[in-house]
């Protein structure tokens, strides 16, 4: 494997269609962290240090139900246990360029999003890549929380709510492409979506805090379809 | 241990980052197994499907709303539109569906 053909203003124009994403579904952030309790810089701060959705909108509500510092941290893992997955899927991707010290930064910004258009690349993927990948979803989070948290008040609550659906939004438009390319991938999403349906709605499994529901979803989904479906040599390249 | 803010933010920001740093740093070998490829390829899809489902349902506060603005972005979801055009039209279409006096 040699150096990686893509180059910091490559990284930077792939990321900038997930910062105008991450802009509009940070804003909904921003106005969940005021109902929260939190204030304006503190919502900031918390998107600036954390860059995750989903543990976010979990933290913030640990914190508005007077949780305690333990139960936020297992939360935090549980949720955000996708990354350690995502983490090492990613590293099969990566140039020699790729040393411990850019490792060290290049994590920071491994989210669902980045890690999606980083794994799709044909070649091995750089640090310069990587970090422009980072660049524009990095500040269309924390801007967009900024905008929440200042101005998100002023909007009208028909307005508001329907700016709930746009994370899910960005993920069926990550999903779908590639589930119509791969009948594995298709397989997977409906596995998925069958155990989280499960979880959610029969009574005993329902118990389930949410943040296990999307691991033992996800991970019995993957292990089944790894079996009914094993990936060819050249699956692995275009997903 | 009750949370303050800086309680809160610490709780928050390491776990997270040492969960995406330590598997990302340490991890140096070329997987082999066929079958691990094939759980790493899958894994990402399997976890962003769990999150959606059945939760975007009930996004918008109203299910009726959140159907319309699902049926959008299934839609232009396959139809390869870019992911902000994705996420902004089916914002749109929930929110002028609630608008409608129905």
């Amino acid at each position: 494997m040699t150096h990686s053909p893509y180059r910091y203003s490559q990284g930077l124009r792939d990321g900038i269609p997930v910062g105008l994403a991450y802009l509009s579904v940070s804003f909904g952030f921003g106005i969940t962290a005021i109902a929260s309790g939190f204030s304006a810089i503190q919502a900031v701060l918390i998107s600036m240090t954390n860059l995750t959705s989903a543990g976010q909108v979990a933290g913030a509500a640990i914190f508005a139900a007077g949780g305690l510092f333990l139960e936020l941290i297992l939360t935090q893992i549980v949720i955000n246990a996708r990354y350690a997955l995502m983490g090492i899927t990613l590293t099969q991707k990566l140039s020699p360029e790729c040393t411990t010290r850019h490792r060290l930064l290049m994590s920071f910004g491994i989210t669902d999003e980045i890690f999606a258009i980083a794994v799709s690349k044909e070649h091995p993927v750089g640090p310069a890549y990587f970090y422009g990948l980072m660049t524009a979803p990095y500040l269309g989070w924390s801007l967009g929380t900024a905008l929440g948290a200042f101005a998100g008040q002023l909007l009208p609550e028909s307005i508001r709510t329907a700016l709930g659906i746009l994370i899910y939004a960005m993920f069926l438009s990550i999903m779908l492409p590639s589930a119509k390319k791969s009948f594995g991938v298709l397989l997977t999403i409906l596995f998925a979506i069958g155990f989280s349906c499960c979880f959610h709605f029969i009574p005993p499994l329902s118990a389930v805090p949410e943040g296990y529901v999307i691991i033992l979803s996800s991970i019995l989904s993957a292990i089944l379809v790894s079996f009914i479906r094993p990936v060819k040599e050249e699956e692995e390249h275009e997903a | 241990m009750k949370l303050n803010f800086f309680l809160c933010i610490l709780g928050m920001a390491l776990p997270t980052y040492l969960i995406r740093m330590i598997p990302f740093t340490a991890f140096r070998k070329k997987i082999k197994s066929r079958f691990a490829k094939s759980f790493f390829y899958y894994i990402p899809y399997a976890v962003l499907a769990a999150m959606t489902f059945p939760a975007v349902f009930y996004s918008t506060g109203n299910i009726w709303t959140a159907l319309v603005g699902f049926a959008v972005a299934l839609v232009l979801s396959l139809v390869n539109a870019p992911m902000t055009v994705v996420a902004l039209s089916a914002s749109a279409a929930a929110f002028l569906f609630s608008l409608l006096p129905i």
